[in-house]
């Protein structure tokens, strides 16, 4: 039944994907003062919303866990966890090729770009923690408590940098009102993304399974 | 200061029901399942992974099991941690001592965890014969006197049950000696031990029950009266041999 | 109030040791010395540029010494296996968390008590404020909030001294941001008003860590 729903997913993330790129590239117009390189906002925004939403569901995920001690819950958090990273990658990847041809360097200390930089760095360590401990379920209960460490320290971060920011002004990526072509273009985008989100969550999932299947079968060879 | 919580209808101080524990897919504990009368003494034998410490981390309520439950006179380890640990005194291979501070202040230290008053720390070190080394630092004492002192500092509350983890590990025979003399004198107060041991010949002489653990499982039980040396080592050939 | 007589038993034991050893404070401050200096030669001792970059240096330098101290706390619970010690007395979790947090803290504001005036000595800076103290004390107080958390999550882990470094610093970020600046603001003789903004954001990320590991930390010692 599980497969059949992926399939299902799947397909419709992939016409929404094409539907997205459509309006980026052909349906949206060409932004008055950035030019082309603008639209790389669509793919970037979506990123992050959808990053803070992974490590949202890390979070909530952790903190069941902990009170459930059902491994089901630890595995949603890491593979989420997983899922956050490379999108959080890919949004400061994205912000750097933005930053690049507009402002002439690969990086600004913008306070998006740098709150994303530190909860890169917090939930790569989340990640981390698992592999340096010899139990898996202990491995899986402290990695809930950076789970949720992490995403607590999430405001005070983003208000600090924006606090920061205030003091130190730089090349902000993106502000201002959107014309309604580009709010659909974007809400077209996210909903496309989010949609590759969970598409990749299950099969990160389902990855899972068939991993401890594996094992469960070599213990019984050996 | 309560010695001792009478148990209720239970007659039993330690109840351990199916007990199970795993780590990752290995079973360190399996299908245990005991009962411990007031003042019995049981030995715990087994090789080295039988999950004789795990047991007693159990039951010391460190650990939690997989699944099973240990009841510490009716208590249940889980929902009243604080007061089933307030009538259990733990004595492992570690001596739970802080090597910079002096006998004194480590027995000092753990009274005031154990809400116990201050003259206490003279009765006990007087119980295992080191009144005379107080101010000596924990650290530069003999290793058989850092289990006594640890054996003291177990008995600052006055626990009804004694839990050890292979306490003689590490001592010369004088020492251990010394050590099994100071538990069995403790037995006048009729306390309840359960201690897993490597040494056959001392757990039968100072326990009347005795438990082999193999693999995670109780594959033989026994008493005293009916059991002696010989019958005990031919039974763990026996048992953890073959298995 | 028997919670926080346990409490202070622990921080009193842990001064003891320490003042007995006298490991870490020690060792920590001829660190902080080292580090006030490389960043002496890294940066010049021109005026301009100091006065720049004096909070900083000066907030690098407590950072990493708290990192140094923090690794310490539990590492010394693991001799002897007295960390079960701990776990076998009929104390509650959060007691043990408290009462570690507590002797961090006090150790790391010794370290800082002395590295202030240090500080001043070397680079002719005023340091003396009201207000620097209070920046300080704040910031320590969240350093150790979440720092004794990781510290008992670390040395449960292979990589011990690396796994505290790469969780803590990360989270402590906003701590570092804030501290920084009003530190900033505080040596150009800024009043209060200005700074509060800064002490305010400190101060929320104390009380959220400090309710969060009261919370969490049974979870992590847990076997």
């Amino acid at each position: 039944m599980r497969t059949s729903y992926l399939r299902g997913l799947t397909v419709l993330g992939l016409l929404l994907m094409l539907a997205a790129l459509y309006m980026i590239f052909v349906y949206v117009p060409t932004e008055a003062t950035m030019g082309a390189v603008q639209r790389i906002f669509y793919f970037h925004v979506p990123l992050a919303w959808l990053a803070f939403m992974a490590f949202f569901i890390v979070f909530i995920c952790s903190v069941v866990y902990l009170v459930m001690r059902n491994p089901k819950w630890d595995l949603v958090a890491s593979s989420s966890a997983e899922i956050g990273v490379i999108f959080t990658s890919l949004f400061l990847i994205s912000g750097s090729l933005w930053a690049k041809p507009i402002w002439g360097v690969w990086w600004i200390w913008e306070p998006r770009l740098t709150a994303a930089l530190v909860l890169w760095i917090i939930y790569i360590a989340y990640l981390l923690v698992r592999s340096y401990v010899q139990n898996k379920e202990q491995g899986a209960r402290l990695a809930a408590v950076v789970g949720i460490a992490g995403f607590v320290d999430v405001p005070v971060v983003a208000l600090a940098v924006a606090l920061w920011r205030t003091d130190h002004p730089s090349p902000v990526i993106f502000e201002g009102g959107l014309a309604p072509s580009m709010l659909y273009t974007l809400l077209v985008c996210i909903t496309a993304f989010s949609v590759l989100f969970l598409v990749l969550l299950l099969l990160k999932l389902a990855n899972k399974d068939i991993e401890s299947e594996i094992k469960q079968i070599y213990k019984q060879l050996i | 200061m309560t010695d001792q919580i009478q148990a209720g209808p239970q007659d039993f101080a330690i109840e351990a029901n199916r007990l199970y524990k795993s780590f990752n897919e290995k079973v360190a504990l399996k299908e245990v399942d005991f009962k411990v009368a007031a003042g019995e003494s049981l030995a715990v034998f087994g090789p080295n992974g039988a999950g004789k410490t795990t047991l007693i981390k159990i039951l010391a309520s460190i650990m939690n099991p997989s699944s099973g439950t240990v009841l510490i006179n009716g208590l249940s380890a889980r929902g009243e941690a604080e007061k089933v640990r307030r009538q259990i005194g733990v004595v492992t291979h570690n001596t739970f001592l802080y090597n910079n501070l002096t006998a004194f202040e480590n027995l000092d230290f753990y009274r005031r965890l154990y809400d116990v008053p201050r003259e206490r720390i003279l009765e006990v070190s007087a119980l295992v014969g080191l009144q005379n080394r107080l101010h000596d630092y924990a650290g530069i004492l003999s290793r058989g006197m850092q289990q006594r002192l640890s054996i003291a500092r177990a008995l600052l509350h006055k626990p009804g049950i004694i839990l050890l983890d292979e306490p003689e590990t590490g001592l010369d025979q004088q020492a251990s000696d010394l050590l099994w003399q100071v538990l069995k004198n403790n037995d006048k107060e009729k306390r309840t031990l359960i201690m897993a041991t490597h040494s056959l010949e001392r757990g039968l002489q100072v326990a009347d029950r005795v438990v082999i653990l193999a693999r995670g499982q109780i594959v033989f039980q026994g008493k005293k009266p009916d059991l002696d040396l010989a019958g005990l080592k031919q039974a763990y050939k026996l048992y953890t041999g073959v298995i | 109030m028997a919670f926080w007589r346990k409490v202070l038993a622990i921080t009193r034991k842990d001064i003891i040791s320490e003042f007995r050893a006298r490991e870490i404070i020690g060792l920590v401050l001829v660190f902080v010395l080292l580090v006030i200096l490389i960043f002496n030669f890294a940066f010049g001792a021109a005026n301009e540029v100091i006065s720049k970059t004096a909070p900083g240096m000066l907030w690098v330098t407590f950072a990493f010494a708290g990192v140094l101290s923090l690794n310490r706390a539990f590492i010394m619970e693991k001799e002897e296996g007295c960390l079960e010690g701990l776990m076998v007395a009929p104390i509650s979790r959060d007691i043990i968390y408290a009462g570690k947090m507590l002797s961090c803290l006090v150790f790391l504001l010794v370290v800082e008590v002395i590295a202030l005036p240090i500080f001043a000595f070397l680079f002719n800076l005023n340091v003396f404020s009201g207000e620097i103290l209070v920046i300080t004390l704040l910031s320590t107080v969240g350093f150790v909030a979440c720092g004794t958390l990781f510290s008992a999550l670390a040395v449960k882990t292979r990589a011990r001294e690396l796994v505290l470094p790469v969780l803590f610093l990360p989270i402590v970020i906003p701590v570092i941001i804030c501290a920084v600046k009003a530190t900033g603001l505080a040596m150009e003789g800024k009043s209060w008003t200005d700074i509060t903004n800064w002490l305010l954001i400190i101060g929320s990320f104390d009380l959220i860590f400090l309710v969060i590991s009261f919370w969490v930390f049974s979870f992590i010692i847990e076997e």
